[in-house]
């Protein structure tokens, strides 16, 4: 082996063997952190790499496409008008509808608020073959080969793609039963889309799509192929000024960049964590290399005197921090391949987000991202290394090689100003805007704030243990532990580092889910004030006409019903589409601001959710144009409401305005409140009794307990990641604790045998030993706790607002944040005492001896 | 448990002076036999090793490298045990005490000075100095005034307050000796004391060493390969394999 000098290897390798634990930890930290960020990457990109695929495989891959802003649709007449265009070669029209099969809930049967199954959707499309074929050839060639064999047009045939096949369980030749528009029907499978591997997709003639699904002159998209050698810029600019209000002008990047934005904020926020992770893999190394360099002075000043320069020094601590760094990397790229594997055929590509259902992810190994999360593990065991690096290269070898090298002073305070400077810019980045609509300067201040907080913590130990070591306990054991950790502080707090950005890191974590978890219960008891709650899967169209609302009130032990119509509308094509609420009743909603004042003339008042008006700069009174109904109308925000339920934004609108608006006075939820003394279950079936048979099938009926339940359950679900990333910062955390804390005290060998020596029992020693390391552990956990609650202020104040666009309240998880700190305390005291036997034994006396 | 300090079973005996029976050796070990393992079979470090030391007494020990003088020290304070024969200090018998009451002879009857001084470097100098008596259970108070004292006679008066870091190793081993010395042991075991230091500096701190002990009226027995050192003593011993083999009495 060429790369390093001979002695070099000697020495990599001498101490490698000499302390093999210590460096596993380190190498174990690093691995780790870049394990978690290349899992992330991984997962991520193979759920927008699918999630892709399935948008084009829905869109068949047209150059263009006018979509509707909402589910009602266009009239069909725009698409004569948008083929007359010179720009335009072909169009296909297409009816496209949210779809779902299966019993979705029977009354009695599945709890009425069971979850609803996301495998339960698809897409169906109603396209016209023949004109498909020259725009989107991908959908239509699915369709071609049967069209020789002669399909029984009239039995109402379909093709579905093979993941819808496979999720529903139906094969060519089965009557599938599904429901779209409020409608429910059974059709015939005779084919397979190809090319649509990841998309759940189902393909039907337009007219029957358009007959049977009551869209009748009704179009949700068109499908362009522009004409050869025409300016796609001039070509849009033409398409759009044809546009009525009601459609918009969609290229593919657009659907694909929405997903992205879908899962950004998410992805950022665990792939920051990850890093977070890493940079406390960084401070173990920094202690291992710190603790090491110090034990090893006497040889390094060997090394000086038997001619290595002081470069040649660092040189050969930097390579050990290499080393260190590289089996880290190696070890965290296989092992976050790993990872990566178990969480996408255990959760799915959004880890239990739920952001990408309906797409079946697939791994892939990209060597680019590799190199780049490995070097991040390099680059951080080099930083930990550089610091204990250039102090021994500062030691003078003479005094060292006489045992009078670096000699702890307490009479030198540590100093407390480089903490504090970087707290303080933690505390400056903290208030700092998003950047790019991401909460970077956010994460900024989390690394600030806990690479100050180790910083202080010197100062702070010395601070804290002042008054004890002045006063003096008259208990030789308790004496002599606080006093050497006021005496040396230094020392304590490399012991330290490991488990205050393990504690912080874990409290702010565990703090923001805690206050997030308790938001969303709070937030879930104010917005299901009524008894019994009933909602229609794929109602985007139909659902419950007005005589079925009369018969629905009329139930006995009924005493009030609010009827909501939930529809989506595309207010900007570059976002996800926002759900417009048309409600009627009194909204009972929490809000986080509102105004008095009353709607301007010719306006309507609406309340707009609160990432709505994040996402769309909307204030409190003011005025904004949204089509709907296919006209443009001005909207008065009267009030903003705290809405964890969606991330992109809904409007809520009195249901008389937007019966005036649309014309459609059909409801898709209706909220009931139950005579007292009723029982919800019978009145829950009388309802499904009332409910007319085309809707029956699509009713979920729901109960606010269990909704909330399972609200709860799937927020847990979507927050197991997050555990499991808290469990693995404590795990390093303590492994670091317990390494160099046994370090520091196999490398006070003579100190105990000194005291030995001068007629201190074992057990007295071991007892001085206990109590250091339970001093140790306490000072480590108040302040991993007090740093973490400053981090958990900045994730619940700065990043969640920022990344998601909502706010919360701060919770704290009193037992979680007592169990942790006594979990350190028993953790540093056992590990301190079973050093402790290890440095006592005969080794101890005869280091009394040693000549340094 | 006792609701006093776990030294307390120490204090009976930091009173005052054990009473010295006239004549009876502080020290005496006899029959001393030691092996330590080493490859191909255990080692015979010494067998056969009668010594008795008396009150005043300043006896050396020289020998070759690893003929085991230090291990002698350790048999002698009880931290290391012989293979045969036994060793007694102010008449008890040290291998009939379990590991507390070693700690406490050590702690009562016992001074050890060391070559690398072993000064704790987070402890000032007083403290380092006090550290027998606080072990003893002597209140902070007391132990503080009476290693300021002690400082006063090793040259270091006034400086109680400062910190190790900052001190020469000819001070660091008058911190060592004030420690061997502060609580009045009728022995001080002392293993190479002088050997970190230069020449004069070793004078210097023989002398302290030998005066001091002699004001309190302590046995010294000095491991040494310094001829100087062995010089001042009043008697000088070999160690070899079969035992101790009489050296010049050089002093009266």
């Amino acid at each position: 082996m060429g790369i390093m000098p001979a002695p070099t290897r000697w020495l990599l390798i001498g101490e490698w063997r000499a302390q093999p634990l210590r460096i596993a930890v380190a190498v174990l930290a690093i691995a780790v952190g870049v394990a978690l960020g290349f899992a992330v990457h991984l997962v991520n990109s193979a759920a927008l790499a699918s999630f892709g695929r399935a948008v084009a495989s829905v869109q068949g891959r047209a150059d263009l496409a006018v979509r509707a802003r909402s589910p009602a649709g266009f009239d069909e007449a725009l698409y004569p008008r948008i083929a007359r265009l010179p720009a335009v070669a072909a169009v296909s029209p297409v009816v496209e509808l949210q779809a779902s099969w299966g019993e979705l809930a029977r009354p009695g049967e599945r709890g009425a608020g069971a979850p609803k199954v996301d495998g339960g959707r698809f897409t169906l499309l109603g396209i016209d073959m023949l004109r498909a074929a020259r725009v989107t050839p991908g959908l239509a060639a699915a369709m071609a080969p049967s069209i020789g064999n002669q399909p029984d047009w009239d039995g109402d045939p379909m093709w579905l793609s093979p993941a819808l096949a496979n999720a529903a369980g139906v094969k060519i030749g089965d009557m599938f039963g599904f429901t779209a528009a409020g409608i429910q029907v059974r059709w015939k499978v005779v084919g397979l889309l190809p090319g649509s591997e990841d998309a759940r997709l189902a393909v039907i003639d337009i007219a029957g799509a358009q007959w049977r699904f009551a869209q009748l002159a009704r179009l949700q998209r068109l499908d362009l192929k522009l004409a050869e050698g025409v300016d796609a810029d001039a070509a849009r600019r033409a398409i759009t000024a044809a546009l009525p209000a009601d459609a918009v002008l969609a290229t593919p990047e657009d659907e694909a960049s929405r997903a992205d934005a879908l899962s950004r904020a998410y992805r950022v926020n665990l792939g920051m964590l990850a890093l977070v992770a890493l940079l406390t893999g960084g401070f173990l190394v920094w202690s291992a290399q710190a603790l090491s360099v110090a034990r090893r002075q006497p040889q390094f000043a060997l090394l000086a005197v038997l001619g290595l320069p002081r470069e040649g020094l660092v040189r050969q601590l930097l390579i050990e921090g290499l080393a260190l760094g590289l089996a880290g990397a190696l070890l965290g790229v296989g092992l976050g391949y790993g990872l990566a594997s178990l969480v996408v055929t255990q959760f799915g590509g959004d880890l239990g987000g739920g952001y990408f259902s309906g797409a079946n992810a697939q791994l892939a190994f990209p060597p680019l991202a590799a190199l780049v999360f490995g070097a991040l593990g390099i680059v951080t065991a080099l930083a930990g290394s550089l610091a204990p690096a250039l102090n021994a290269a500062r030691q003078s070898p003479a005094a060292a090689l006489k045992g009078m090298g670096e000699r702890p002073d307490p009479a030198r305070p540590p100093r407390a100003w480089p903490g504090l400077a970087l707290l303080a810019a933690g505390g400056v980045a903290a208030l700092g805007p998003p950047l790019w609509g991401l909460p970077i300067l956010g994460y900024a201040a989390m690394a600030l704030l806990l690479a100050g907080g180790v910083a202080l913590m010197p100062a702070l130990v010395r601070a804290l243990l002042a008054p004890l070591a002045r006063a003096g306990s008259g208990v030789p054991a308790v004496d002599l532990a606080v006093r050497r950790l006021w005496g040396v502080p230094q020392a304590a707090s490399l012991a330290l580092s490991g488990i205050v950005a393990s504690t912080a890191l874990m409290v702010a974590m565990a703090v923001m889910v805690a206050s997030f978890r308790q938001s969303v219960d709070d937030w879930l008891v104010a917005v299901l004030p009524s008894d019994l709650y009933l909602h229609l899967e794929a109602a985007d169209a139909g659902g419950l006409a007005p005589a079925d609302q009369a018969r629905l009130s009329a139930v006995p032990g009924v005493t009030n019903v609010r009827f909501q119509r939930l529809q989506t509308i595309r207010i900007d094509p570059d976002r996800p589409a926002v759900m417009l609420m048309a409600q009627g009743g009194q909204a009972s909603l929490p809000m986080v601001a509102r105004t008095d004042a009353p709607a301007p003339p010719g306006s309507t008042a609406v309340l707009i959710s609160e990432p709505m008006a994040w996402l769309y700069g909307w204030r409190v009174g003011a005025v904004h144009g949204v089509v709907i109904g296919g006209v443009e109308r001005p909207l008065f925000v009267a009030g903003i409401w705290r809405d964890y339920a969606r991330q992109w934004g809904a409007l809520l609108l009195p249901m008389a305005d937007y019966q005036r608006f649309t014309g459609d006075a059909h409801a898709s939820e209706a909220a009931f409140d139950l005579v007292p003394g009723h029982d919800a279950g019978i009145v829950q079936k009388a309802l499904h009794e009332a409910l007319p048979p085309a809707v029956a099938g699509q009713a979920q009926f729901g109960r606010p307990a269990e909704m909330r339940k399972v609200a709860l359950e799937i927020f847990d679900r979507s927050f197991a990641v997050t555990y499991a990333l808290e469990a693995i910062a404590i795990l390093i955390g303590l492994a670091g604790v317990a390494t160099s804390f046994s370090a520091q005290v196999l490398a006070r060998m003579r100190e105990f045998g000194m005291l030995r020596h001068i007629g201190v029992t074992q057990r007295q020693i071991l007892a001085m030993l206990a109590l250091e390391g339970s001093g140790l552990g306490l000072l480590g956990a108040l302040a991993g706790c007090t740093l973490g609650l400053v981090m958990a202020l900045v994730l619940v104040r700065v990043i969640n607002p920022q990344s998601f666009h909502w706010t919360m309240d701060l919770a704290l998880p009193w037992p979680v944040l007592g169990g942790l700190v006594l979990a350190l305390l028993a953790c540093a005291a056992g590990t301190a005492v079973v050093a402790g036997r290890r440095a006592l034994g005969q080794g101890a006396l005869l280091a009394v001896r040693a000549d340094w | 448990m006792r609701a006093e300090t776990p030294f307390a079973m120490v204090q009976p005996f930091v009173a005052g002076p054990p009473p010295l029976i006239d004549a009876a050796p502080i020290l005496s070990a006899q029959g001393l036999a030691k092996s330590v393992p080493a490859a191909g079979g255990p080692r015979r470090l010494f067998a056969g090793l009668d010594l008795a030391v008396a009150a005043g007494e300043v006896v050396a020990i020289t020998g070759e490298s690893g003929v085991g003088k230090s291990t002698l020290l350790n048999i002698i304070a009880g931290l290391d045990t012989p293979d045969a024969g036994d060793v007694r200090i102010a008449g008890q018998d040290v291998a009939r005490l379990n590991e507390a009451a070693r700690a406490a002879l050590r702690c009562r009857q016992l001074g050890f000075v060391f070559q690398a001084f072993h000064v704790l470097p987070h402890l000032d100098l007083a403290r380092n100095v006090a550290l027998p008596l606080a072990l003893a259970g002597m209140p902070q108070r007391e132990a503080l005034a009476r290693a300021e004292a002690m400082l006063i006679k090793v040259g270091l008066g006034g400086r109680g307050g400062d910190w190790p870091a900052a001190l020469s190793g000819g001070e660091l081993q008058r911190i060592a000796i004030a420690r061997a010395l502060v609580h009045a042991p009728p022995l001080v075991l002392a293993d190479e004391p002088t050997g970190n230091l230069d020449p004069e500096t070793a004078r210097r701190v023989l002398d302290l060493l030998l005066a001091q002990a002699r004001d309190e009226g302590a046995a010294v027995l000095i491991v040494t390969h310094s001829e100087m050192v062995a010089a001042a003593a009043t008697r000088a011993v070999r160690l070899t394999a079969d035992g101790l083999a009489a050296g010049t009495t050089l002093a009266a």
